[in-house]
Order: structure tokens, then sequence, then C-alpha cells
């Protein structure tokens, strides 16, 4: 390791001080602490070895991979159809926001059109995976930073669209509901009815939670001016999602790079100002407000249609046909035992989930499994930064910092 | 400027270290030799028409059959001008060392740690080349080289079950 030498400091006497000479030298030494692997803050099992100043950071080193499961590795070893399952246990806060960014990436290598209805119903459960997300995120940040009402609140809401997520593709977490070429079932009357129902109970909501921490001066104190980062810095890092449009940089992949339904859809991307945390608070607040407002929409606009491409050699037949037809069935098997036969090449597909760009980097050299296959996590690039957004701040504003990456540890390590 | 444009002018800047450029599926991905990688990753970084000032992933892929068998990947993204670049370059097993670009962006620092611990590829001039995901002590291999054992390393095979209905 690399900080076997203890440094030692002792101080001098300050000139501009003279009668601080009869006071006995202080020897101080910088302090190593090991935060984590287990620390209900980091949200995870994450570990960063501190080294402080008193209370203050100096320098901070993450220590990542405690929960590497090679996913990367596995993924070279089935088939495309196979992998989708695999990609909830990514960011297994927000699974449908996975499957939807591997989804797109195997579709452009394919080349596959996605129907309009399929693409309407996509861009609606995405935007409640976000809202669920932001939820998640906004009550265990507040949690940390000892503001417990709030996480209360968001996890009553929660509940709420993860029975609805229940309702429509049987799990309330590890849901697997998108397909390549579209998706595994369309919404029900009752699902639509629920969502309806939500999207009248939930705006109302967000004013309250904003009411709890607005005027809580705990809140407030530690989130104004803390770990501020530069838009300059922000984009050498590589940082996306909140924590970039924090700093004021407006890069949003539903905006720059216009996928799904989202172009056909009126919503503004909050941008932050200061770069500290309390900006990436206020972004992911508003995009709440931005969320409901998308899928009022996407509600509006939906028409009747398919929800799969009609792609026989890629895309799977309907379940309902499964079970009646034996070549639907003799097709459903093969796709799944032997895969589809992806063209030679590679492509990355980038797209904007709520913690920042979920990218895909796909290599095939043909045949039915993705011969070299990449994950762009953001939380894991997000790490990256860590060191450098910590520095100068107390040592408890490490676990702000964890909270304002909205950091899931499934996604980091992979 | 069109991602055709992109190529030709990196073409034109770097004769002698360019290889190749190929769009597909509208991605572009130019290679180059490792040792102009990292003039031209300054000049897509620096130069005013380029304006590459976001890196978006680095990565690897492993040929076992090429005589060079590694391939290091860049990828960039411009925020002024809405584009991206793949950036790629080729490295022999007996030497497989590229320079490194975290003076350029910051963000390389993790990605290229990512890369030398995965695949074993290591980067001249970083700050901090050691293992981020596997364990500091890890000794068996560089785990996405396609000669490392996709389902074990066939211990399990070895493994000596109790007859649990002989008593």
């Amino acid at each position: 390791m690399a900080f076997e030498d203890q440094r030692t400091t002792v101080y001098k006497v300050d000139p501009a001080h003279p009668e601080s000479e009869t006071l006995p030298t202080l020897r101080t030494e910088e302090l190593l602490l090991n935060m984590g692997p287990q620390h209900p803050s980091t949200h995870g099992v994450l570990k960063v070895i501190l080294e402080l100043e008193g209370e203050r950071l100096v320098k901070s080193t993450p220590v990542l991979g405690f929960l590497h499961r090679g996913v990367e590795k596995l993924a070279e070893d089935g088939t495309y159809h196979q992998f989708i399952p695999h990609t909830d246990r990514l960011d297994y806060v927000c699974a449908m926001y996975n499957n939807f960014a591997y989804c797109r990436a195997v579709e452009k290598l394919m080349n596959i059109t996605v129907p309009d209805r399929a693409d309407y119903l996509r861009t609606i459960v995405a935007e409640v995976q976000r809202i669920i997300g932001h939820q998640f995120w906004l009550g265990t940040q507040a949690l940390d930073i000892g503001a417990m009402t709030v996480f209360f609140y968001c996890f009553r809401d929660r509940e709420i669209l993860l029975d609805w997520f229940d309702e429509l593709c049987g799990a309330r977490l590890t849901t697997s509901w998108y397909r390549i070429g579209g998706v595994e079932r369309d919404f029900t009357p009752s699902l639509l009815g629920k969502l309806r129902q939500f999207l009248d109970y939930f705006p109302p909501k967000i004013d309250e939670y904003v009411v709890f921490l607005e005027k809580n001066r705990i809140w407030i104190a530690r989130t104004k001016g803390v770990a501020v980062i530069s838009a300059e810095d922000a984009v050498s890092f590589g940082l996306s999602g909140p924590t970039l449009r924090g700093s004021g940089v407006d890069y949003d992949l539903r905006k720059a790079e216009p996928y799904s339904a989202y172009p056909k859809c009126e919503f503004s991307v909050p941008l932050g100002k200061n770069g500290d945390t309390y900006d990436r608070y206020w972004i992911r607040v508003q995009e709440l407000y931005e969320s409901v407002k998308i899928i009022r929409q996407c509600l509006e606009q939906m028409q009747e249609g398919p929800i799969m491409a009609d792609v026989p050699s890629v895309t799977l037949p309907p379940k309902e046909r499964v079970f009646t037809n034996l070549e639907s069935m003799i097709q459903q098997f093969k796709l799944f035992s032997q895969g589809f036969d992806a063209p030679p090449g590679e492509i990355y597909c980038g797209t904007e989930a709520h913690k920042g760009e979920l990218g895909f980097y796909i290599v095939s050299t043909g045949g039915g499994k993705p011969y070299r296959l990449k994950i762009r996590a953001p939380s894991f690039i997000h790490m990256g930064a860590f060191d450098h957004m910590s520095r100068g701040y107390m040592i408890a504003d490490a676990i702000t910092l964890f909270g304002t990456y909205d950091i899931v540890m499934g996604e980091c390590d992979r | 400027m069109s991602l055709q444009q992109v190529a030709s002018r990196v073409q034109e800047t770097f004769a002698t270290g360019f290889v190749r450029a190929v769009e597909w599926r509208g991605d572009l991905a130019v290679t180059v030799t490792r040792d102009r990688l990292h003039e031209v990753a300054q000049f897509l970084h620096d130069d005013p028409a380029m304006d590459f000032d976001y890196i978006v992933h680095v990565s690897s892929v492993d040929w076992p059959d090429d005589e060079e068998r590694f391939e290091v990947v860049y990828e960039f993204y411009s925020i002024k001008k809405r584009q991206r670049i793949r950036l790629k370059t080729r490295v022999p097993e007996s030497d497989c060392i590229v320079d490194s670009l975290t003076d350029l962006w910051k963000g390389a620092d993790f990605m290229e740690r990512e890369v030398y611990d995965m695949m074993g590829i290591r980067f001249r001039h970083h700050p901090d080349l050691r293992r981020i995901l596997m364990p500091d002590d890890y000794t068996e291999g560089y785990p996405l080289r396609k000669d490392f054992p996709l389902r074990g390393k066939g211990w399990r095979d070895t493994f000596e079950f109790l007859d649990e209905t002989a008593r």
C-alpha cells in the first residue's frame, strides 16, 4: 500500500505572534482512517481510506471491487437475450433503466427500429424508474445527513411505484421487462389507471419533501458550498447526469442525442450554478417534476400498435403464441439457446439513466454472443472524482459525497 | 464538422500514425499507431475545431490470434459540438504499454486503472497504476483476457463429494 509512511509535521513558530514561542511545540501527524467497507452510509460495500489532518480530509483513496462479479466476462458466455437479467443486477435500485440502456445498445448493433407504441411504453417506464431512483436517492441522502422524516416519505411513495412494477412485470426490483426490439408486455387498463392516479397524487408530495428540507437549517448548512466541482473539472473527470449538470454543463443525452419518445415530449433540463451538493439536490428534485410532465405527455400521445419490432430473426415471438404454436416455441427456444447472428462490428450506445450516462460498448465478431461487452458505469466514473472533490472538507462531508453521486456499488464494481 | 471531415482532418494531420478510420452505425472509430496515440489525443482535446473535452470510457479488447494482441479503445465526446469519436490503438503482448492520457482528461485515471486490472495493459506516466476491482495481491492473471477461463479453472471437478446415501 502507498500509505506506509506516516508523515509527521511539527508546527513552526508564527513570526507574527512571537509569544507563541513560549508554548510547547505541538507534534501533530496525519491520521489514516478506514471508512467502510461495512458502513451504513457507504451505500453498499465501499471502502475509502481517508487521510486526515484534524477533521479535514487531506486525501482520500477509494478502494473498490468488493462487489465485483465479473459481469463483463459473464456477458461473453451468454447470448444477447440472456444478458438482460444480468443488467438488472448492475444498478439494482433502477433495473429498468439498465435494461433500457442495454436493449438500446443491442438494437443499435442489429439496426432495429422499435415500433412507436413500444417507444412510448419504454419512455414512460424509464421515467417512472427515474422517479423511483430519485426518491431513493433523496431519502437516503437526507438520512445520511440527518433528516430522517424525508426518508420515510420518499419510501412510502416509492412503494406505490414498486407495487406498480410488480403488477407490470412480476418483480419489484429485478424487472427484466425490456426486450431487444420492444417490451415484454403492454399496459393493462388497471396499470394505466393506477399510473394516472399516481401522477395526480405525486407533485404535491414533491413539494412536501422540499418543505422538509428547505426549512431544515442543518440540511442547508451541510449541502450548500459542500463538495464543489467546477464545470471544467466535472467535464474533464467525465461526470454525467445531475452530478455534471449541477456545475452548469448542459449535457443530457435525452436532449443531446434524443432517443425513444423523448424528442416528441417537451421538457426542460434543469442546470445548477455553483456545482455544490445543494445544486445537485435541486436538479434532482426538478427532474421529478419533469418526469411527471414527460409521463403525462406520453400517456396523451400514445396510440395503439405493436409493442415489438417485427424482426423474427432477432426479436422474441409473443408469449401467448409460444404456448400455442409450435413454430413460435422453436423460435423462442433457438433465440435463447443459440442467439441471433449479430453482424461483425462495434458500437457504443449511451443512455441517460438517472445517475448519469450509462453506456454499453459492444464488440461483435458475428455469432450469437458478444465478443466483448464493456459497461460504462456512471457510479464508477464518479468515484474517480472523489479524491478531488473531497479535499479540504470535513470528514462528515465524505458521507455527503457518497450520497451526492447517488452511488450504487453493484454498478460501480460490476 | 461531419464525422467524415473529422476523420480526414486526423488523417491529414497525422499522415504517419494514421492506420484507418471506420464509420459504422453512425459511430466513427479512428485507429492510430501506438507511438502517436498521445499526440492524436492531444490534438483531439486541444484543437478548437475538434474540442473533444469529455471522456466517455476507456476499454480494451483481446484478439489472441493477432500479432498485436490487445486493442485499447478510448471514446471521447465533444459537449459543444455534440459529437463522438472512438480512438483505438493496438499493442503487442510482449510489450503491452501505451501512453497514459491522464494529463489530458482527469477521468482517464480510474478508467485506465480498470483496463490495467482487467487486461494487463500498462500505461506510461500514469500517476497510480494499481489494480482497482481485483484485490491488490491478486496474481492469477487478468480476468478479461481470452485465455482466462470463462467457467473456472477446473478445480471444481476435483472436489470430493461425500456420498450422502452411504451412511
